[in-house]
Parts: structure tokens; C-alpha cells; sequence
């Protein structure tokens, strides 16, 4: 085991190594820079600019000199707002991105889970289809409009919970019920579909025939099985969510990390656009990671030792 | 022993019962004065010297005071500066500045405006706008590298009270010039010990009716009444909120709910309804929405063509079916509120109306003249414009009048905002959207786009006359001598068409009723030194 982690590491090192070098050059390769403006910058103050931030370098030179920076840890300054360092950005936005993702996770689980278990349970029931007809509309109805939806309702008609902003718990409840919509209808199939087809499973049967409560079959026998591809999707999910959906945080007025993963690009803003890229890349690996290493210990016959 | 207790709490409940008791005579409570302003965005530069947008502009204008200030009626006051002298050549102003005080409580001297202005120009701090300081003698030399000491740059102070300000030629104009971000001053003390202090709200020091107490970033700016501003018995909000929500249909909903009194941006579907229910409020913008020509290659070289396409255009439906924001028709490219010489004239007054907003006979004649009746023969073209709804459905609505008048289908293309911007430069399109908005309130801003070669000119055409004439403008203080060459530019211009003028923009804005005396000037910003919420 210890020598898969160790091989693994290395794998994602040379993974984010890949990534920021493929970001790198992609993104100097689109026209247009930072600089590039409506009301034209003087060529002198351009010519100043370019040469402070090492534009009129060889590419390979900025290359260089921006992983020398990135290994130190320094992310650069941002060219679109003067205030801030791409540390900063994140530093900042990721808490807050990540807070609402912690609960929109939580939800999806709380929620997703027993729904999936329940229908598959009872299926073709009224349960299953219950279940199956809500999670329809929460996988295909897009986001913004539930969140407007929501804003309407429960902010601007009934005022019950703020429509936007930032401040408190309070304010936290509709994103994050919207952020888990999609994750919520996503797992309660994802976990159906598995359960069905482990529920079928020979070794069930003998559980059941060794006299063991229901309740001791599902949760104990068939669950354990059942959850491994609903853990693979929680892997990048819960990375996706984390750092931040661009659409939930600019409807919601969430000062979070997610608006700058499209910005960044739009503005040209090259050292937050590697940022965030690296960021989120960093962030998808290690949860994929940590699902593979939770496989072992959820499935006894995946192992990770080298065969004798 | 408890009843000892009994009596003391019952004695303690009387006496901070009573407490709480108010005279029946107190005052009424007076509404809150707090603002709550969408601004709509996170500054890129927070320093006077530096600021480009529109929403930095608002915010740096009410924590800074410059030498001169509109007041509510539009009018150019004295404000840092008591009164100002001329020289008979119009060349040399010498301003003398009111006692007034940073928010520091330090004084606001002569030294920290020539340090400002200084700065401001010095090639080192990259300021995108230094140019609006190039009236200054030597200023753009110095901008340039050609001049590397700053003394010789035509501002100095006197002493502590006096502002000596050299030009480069004679500027009518150069007080309301005085008006604008990067002619704020900034305290010279604290710029040169912390070089940093426009990065956050701790440091910041300000001179004007506002101070910011805090900036969060990508959220809000919450600034208070300034008691340290020399004018501050005028101010009478305590509190401006300048939240940063980006979606205006957020923006919409939180202002229809109260939560914001002043929004910035009213969601394009929603302008019917918004209108209908007043809560709408359109204001002057000295802006033109245009369609630029690339002049250097087929089809849009022919003087002809251009001028077909544009009589083509049915500009009052644009305005009245399409944008639906009071937007006015462009029947030349300077819009209007922009003074002329004579006082109480515009110059958009004076220069008149070069052709009707829809004239589709002419427009199949020009097209005939040019070799392409009924549209025959004519080569595909592209028209382009940056990605967005709004510029979508115009160019979509143009696309049609020109297939039903001149009989020519051309395609649409929309790119990213800087791919559009970066091809534009590079004259790689052939008809394209565009936008100005005026820098300062003369037509100059509009005017000297155009000059051959001009850092804005993306449509390749060049003509000396105009080239000439602009020259003259800028050379001369004499204000009728100044507008009528730039009529004469304008008409140069008009006749030739490398540019099709399309409408004047409008400034919409959604603010509640009970906010009043604030001032939105044409150039787009807000001045809330003078505004109140009233009882409502």
C-alpha cells in the first residue's frame, strides 16, 4: 500500500506539472492580453507595461520563470485588479466557495442517499417513482433557474430568506440547496441503480437466509457494495463544488472563487487563470486519490499490494 | 434573607424599567440616511492617478475633492480651489486653494496636487489615462520617456496655498477637465511612505465628502461622512453602501425588494415593464453607438457603399423597438450636451443634422451610384460585434433593413470581447459595432478619434483636412475659432461616413424616489456628496 500512495503522488505531481505547462501556453496563445482595451493604452505606457511583466520575453523564459514562482508558492499578481495577488483570490474566495459546497455535499448525501436506497428498495412503488420523478428535475432543469426561481419565491414574494448576498447562515441556504440539486437527483440514481443490481446479488440472499434483519442487509451487506461508484463521483464532484460554481455565485452575490475561472479568461488575467486552473487541478487529484485509497477499505477485493 | 433579594432585583427592575422609558416630547425619528448603491463591480485601480472604469470613477469622485466640482445643476464650482487666475494668453492658471483638510486631519496643500499630477504623469506608475493630462506643458513628453525630469512638467507648487499650472496651448475647457479621477489629489505624505495604500481600505486617506471605512473585496465598499471635508455641513448622507453585484437581474430583484436604492444596470428584457412602472430613469450619456468601416479593402472603400448602408438603417426603430431606453437617433457622430461657443448653445444644436435617421430611396440610389443596383453583384461581407444579447439583436434588426432595402444579406459574427477588440485593431473585419464614450464634456473627445493614424481610429482612413482642422481645434483657446473647426471636421466626417453613427447612448439607471440631490453627469458617474434620502 504504501508503495501504490508513494507511486501515486508522484503520478499527480507530474499530472499538475502537465496541466499548468498545457494552461500556460494555451492561454498566451489566444489574441488579445490584459492590456488589450476599447479606449487604447498609450503605446508608451503599453511598451512600460509589457516590460514589466516580461511580455517581450521569449515564451519559454516567462515559462520558466512563472514555475519557478509557482513552486516557491507565489501565484503572481493579478493584471486585472491591482489590489489583489492570486494568492489573495483565493486565499479569500476559496472559504466562501468552499462553505456552501460543504453543505450542498452534505445535502446531496443526507438527501441523495436513503432516497436511492428507498427506491431501489421499493421499486416500482410509488416510492421509486416518487423518488425517480424528483431527481428528473433536478438533473435536467439548469441551475439558474432554480436559483431564480428560488430568489423569487423565497426572497422577493414571501421574504423568508434573503434573495442575495453575503453574511451569514441565513444566507448560505438557498445556493447551497441549489448547488446540491444537481449532486442530490445524481446520487439518489447513481445509488439506486447499484443497489438494484447488488440487492440481486447471490451473497444477499444468504445474508438474508442466515436470518439477519433487513435493515442489517441493506446498510451492512448490500450499501457497502452499492456506494463504490457513488464514492467515484463524489470524488470530482466534491472538487467541482468546492472551488465554486461561476453561475450559483454571480446570481447568489457570492464572493466566492467560482466567477473567476471564467473572468480570468475574459479578462486575460493569465497568472489567475493558471492559478485557479492549478488550484482546482490540484484539488481533483487529491480527491480522486483519496476515493482510490477508500476503495480498499470498502472493498476487500481491491488491494493495492503487489502480488507475491 | 430572599427577601432582602425580592427587593433588590424588584428595585433594579423599576429603576431600568423607568430607564427605558422615553419622554413623550423626544424627536421623531429622522429616515436613515444610508445609501445603498450597486456599483456593480470590483475596482481594478483604487488610485485617483490610476482609475479607468466608470464605477471606480464613482467612488474615488465621493471620497476625493479636485480643484473643481459639478454641483447638482450641472454647474462647474471652485471646490478645492477658491478662485482661479488666467493669463491674457490662457496659458498659465494659477489656482488658490481653500483651507481644507485630508480625512487625517492633516492640511491639503499645493504640494500634494503637483505631486499628484506629477505622479500621474511619471512613466513608472503605467497610468492608462495619464493622456487626460497631456494639456499640461511637457506632460506627454514626460509620459513618454522624452523627458525624464519632472520639473519641467508645467505644474508647480507655489507654496502651501498656490497652484501654478502651465499649458501646453490655451484649453477653454481645461476647468472641467479639472473634474475628473486623475486630476484628484493624493496625500504625498502617504503615497511616499506606503506605495500601497490604494490596495485596501486601512491606509486609505482621502480629502473628499466621504471616507471608506471598509472594502471587501468582490463584495462591497462602505464609505461615511467625511467630518474632516472642508464642505461637510453639506453632506448629509452618513453611510454610502457600494455593493458589487454583477447580475443584473440580482440587481433588479434586490432593488424591487428595497434592499438596494440605486442600481445601475436594469436587465434589458425588463425595460417595458421597468418603464411602465417609473421606476426607470433614463439620464443624458455622452456616448454614440456606431458601426465602424474598415476603409482599406473592398466593399466598405467605396464612400458610396458606406453611405447606402447607412441611409439604409431605420434608426428610430432601433431605438423605439430594439433598445427601448430613450436612446436618441444619430443624425451625426458628437452627440448632444456638449456646449458650443456661443453660451446657451450645443454644439450637436449648432452643427445640426447631417441626414434624416431613415432614408431608404437614397440609401438604393447611393447603392446604384456605386455600381450595385438593387444590390447586385454586391460581395459577401461579414458584420461583426462582441458577444452579448443586446449588441445581438441590433445587428440582427440592421442585418434585415439592409436585406429589405438595398437587397444584400450579410453575415453576422460574434467573437469574445478581446478576439473582437484585437481584430478591430488589426483590421482584420470589414464592418463593425462600436461605442465611444466622452472622456470630458467638449467635442473633442468625439473629434479627434478619427486623425490618421489615432490610437482609436481601427477603420484605416485617413484624411488630411480633417487631420488639419483638429489640429487647429486643439491649438487655439479661442472657443469660436475651436468649434467651428471641429464643425468642420464633423462635416468631413458626416460626408465621408468611415464610421456609420447609429443612436446617442442613454444612461439607465433604476433609483428609488426617496433619493434625491445626487448628480449624474454625462460621462457616466454618480456624485453623491449633496444627496439625502427623504421621508418615505
Amino acid at each position: 500500500m504504501k508503495k501504490y500512495i508513494i507511486n501515486r503522488i508522484f503520478s499527480m505531481i507530474l499530472v499538475l506539472l502537465v496541466v499548468s505547462s498545457l494552461t500556460f501556453f494555451l492561454a498566451k496563445a489566444i489574441p488579445g492580453g490584459p492590456f488589450t482595451k476599447e479606449k487604447k493604452v498609450p503605446d508608451a505606457i503599453l511598451k512600460n507595461l509589457e516590460e514589466k511583466y516580461h511580455f517581450d520575453d521569449p515564451l519559454w523564459k516567462q515559462y520558466a520563470s512563472y514555475m519557478g514562482n509557482l513552486i516557491k508558492g507565489d501565484l503572481g499578481p493579478s493584471f486585472r485588479y491591482d489590489a489583489l495577488t492570486v494568492n489573495d483570490i483565493i486565499k479569500k474566495g476559496f472559504p466562501v466557495s468552499a462553505t456552501i459546497g460543504f453543505l450542498a455535499v452534505l445535502l446531496s448525501i443526507i438527501f441523495g442517499l436513503p432516497a436511492g436506497i428507498i427506491s431501489a428498495y421499493r421499486q416500482n412503488f410509488w416510492q421509486d417513482n416518487t423518488v425517480m420523478f424528483f431527481s428528473l428535475i433536478g438533473i435536467s432543469v439548469p441551475s439558474f433557474i432554480l436559483a431564480t426561481a428560488f430568489m423569487y419565491f423565497f426572497g422577493l414574494k414571501f421574504k423568508i430568506l434573503p434573495i442575495a448576498g453575503w453574511g451569514g447562515f441565513r444566507y448560505m441556504i438557498l445556493p447551497a440547496i441549489t448547488l446540491a440539486a444537481y449532486p442530490t437527483a445524481y446520487i439518489a440514481r447513481l445509488t439506486r441503480s447499484s443497489m438494484l443490481d447488488v440487492l440481486s446479488q447471490d451473497y444477499i440472499k444468504t445474508a438474508r437466509s442466515k436470518g439477519l434483519s433487513e435493515f442489517k442487509v441493506i446498510t451492512m451487506h448490500a450499501l457497502k457494495n452499492a456506494i463504490l461508484p457513488v464514492v467515484t463521483y463524489m470524488g470530482p464532484m466534491i472538487a467541482a463544488i468546492f472551488t465554486g460554481s461561476f453561475i450559483i455565485e454571480r446570481l447568489f452575490f457570492i464572493p466566492g472563487l467560482g466567477k473567476y475561472y471564467v473572468t480570468a479568461i475574459y479578462d486575460r488575467d493569465y497568472t489567475v487563470i493558471l492559478g485557479t486552473t492549478i488550484f482546482y487541478a490540484f484539488f481533483l487529484v487529491t480527491a480522486n486519490f483519496i476515493v482510490d485509497i477508500l476503495y480498499a477499505f470498502l472493498d476487500p477485493r481491491i488491494t493495492y499490494e503487489e502480488k507475491k | 434573607m430572599f427577601k432582602k433579594v425580592l427587593i433588590v432585583v424588584v428595585a433594579l427592575a423599576l429603576i431600568v424599567g423607568f430607564a427605558g422609558c422615553r419622554p413623550a416630547a423626544e424627536e421623531t425619528p429622522k429616515v436613515e440616511q444610508v445609501l445603498t448603491y450597486n456599483v456593480g463591480a470590483e475596482p481594478q485601480f483604487f488610485d485617483p492617478r490610476k482609475a479607468t472604469g466608470i464605477p471606480e470613477f464613482t467612488m474615488l469622485l465621493n471620497l476625493f475633492d479636485g480643484l473643481m466640482r459639478y454641483d447638482i445643476q450641472g454647474q462647474l464650482v471652485p471646490s478645492m480651489a477658491k478662485s482661479y487666475d488666467v493669463s491674457d494668453d490662457g496659458l498659465v492658471w494659477k489656482f488658490h486653494l481653500r483651507d481644507a483638510k485630508w480625512s487625517n486631519g492633516e492640511p491639503v496643500t499645493a504640494y500634494d496636487f503637483e505631486y499628484s499630477w506629477k505622479t500621474a504623469l511619471a512613466p513608472e506608475t503605467e497610468s492608462e489615462y495619464a493622456y487626460q493630462m497631456y494639456y499640461i506643458k511637457n506632460g506627454e513628453a514626460y509620459n513618454s520617456g522624452d523627458i525624464t525630469d519632472p520639473d519641467q512638467v508645467g505644474v508647480k507648487a507655489l507654496d502651501d496655498k498656490t497652484l501654478e499650472v502651465t499649458l501646453e496651448a490655451p484649453t477653454v475647457y481645461f476647468t472641467s477637465l479639472l473634474t475628473f479621477t486623475t486630476y484628484l489629489p493624493i496625500n504625498k505624505k502617504l503615497d511616499m511612505e506606503n506605495p500601497d495604500w490604494a490596495k485596501s481600505a486601512d491606509n486609505f486617506i482621502s480629502n473628499g465628502p466621504f471616507t471608506i471605512t471598509k472594502w471587501e473585496h468582490n463584495h462591497q465598499i462602505e464609505m461615511v461622512k467625511n467630518p474632516n471635508y472642508w464642505d461637510a455641513d453639506k453632506v448629509k448622507l452618513d453611510k454610502i453602501i457600494f455593493l458589487m453585484v454583477e447580475e443584473s437581474s440580482t440587481e433588479l430583484m434586490m432593488f424591487e425588494n428595497g434592499e438596494i436604492d440605486f442600481g445601475n444596470n436594469p436587465p434589458l428584457p425588463e425595460m417595458d415593464r421597468l418603464k411602465d412602472e417609473g421606476i426607470l430613469t433614463i439620464s443624458p450619456y455622452l456616448g454614440t453607438y456606431y458601426y465602424m468601416c474598415n476603409v482599406t479593402e473592398p466593399p466598405f472603400d467605396n464612400v458610396l457603399v458606406r453611405k447606402a448602408f447607412a441611409a439604409a438603417i431605420d434608426r428610430e426603430s432601433i431605438v423605439t423597438n430594439v433598445t427601448k431606453g430613450g436612446q436618441l437617433p444619430a443624425t451625426a457622430f458628437v452627440p448632444g450636451g456638449i456646449p458650443d461657443a456661443e453660451p446657451g448653445r450645443e454644439f450637436r444644436e449648432v452643427g445640426g443634422t447631417y441626414f434624416e435617421p431613415y432614408e431608404p430611396d437614397k440609401a438604393k440610389q447611393y447603392l446604384a451610384e456605386a455600381g450595385y443596383p438593387n444590390g447586385e453583384g454586391f460581395p459577401e461581407f461579414v458584420l461583426l460585434y462582441n458577444t452579448s444579447e443586446g449588441h445581438k439583436i441590433i445587428a440582427e434588426a440592421i442585418q434585415g433593413m439592409w436585406k429589405d432595402t438595398l437587397g444584400i444579406t450579410c453575415t453576422l459574427t460574434n467573437q469574445e470581447w478581446k478576439v473582437y477588440l484585437d481584430n478591430r485593431t488589426k483590421l482584420n473585419y470589414q464592418i463593425a459595432r462600436a461605442g465611444w464614450i466622452g472622456d470630458y464634456t467638449d467635442p473633442m473627445t468625439f473629434i479627434d478619434m478619427w486623425v490618421t493614424d489615432g490610437g482609436n481610429n481601427d477603420t484605416g482612413w485617413s484624411n488630411p483636412d480633417y487631420d488639419s482642422f483638429v489640429a487647429t481645434a486643439k491649438g487655439t483657446g479661442d472657443q469660436a475659432v475651436r468649434m467651428e473647426a471641429m464643425h468642420n471636421a464633423e462635416d468631413i466626417l458626416m460626408d465621408e461616413m468611415p464610421i456609420i453613427p447609429i443612436y446617442f447612448y442613454t444612461n439607465l439607471n433604476l433609483i428609488k424616489p426617496y433619493l434625491k440631490d445626487y448628480y449624474i453627469s454625462a460621462l457616466g458617474y454618480t456624485d453623491f456628496k449633496l444627496a439625502y434620502i427623504e421621508e418615505h
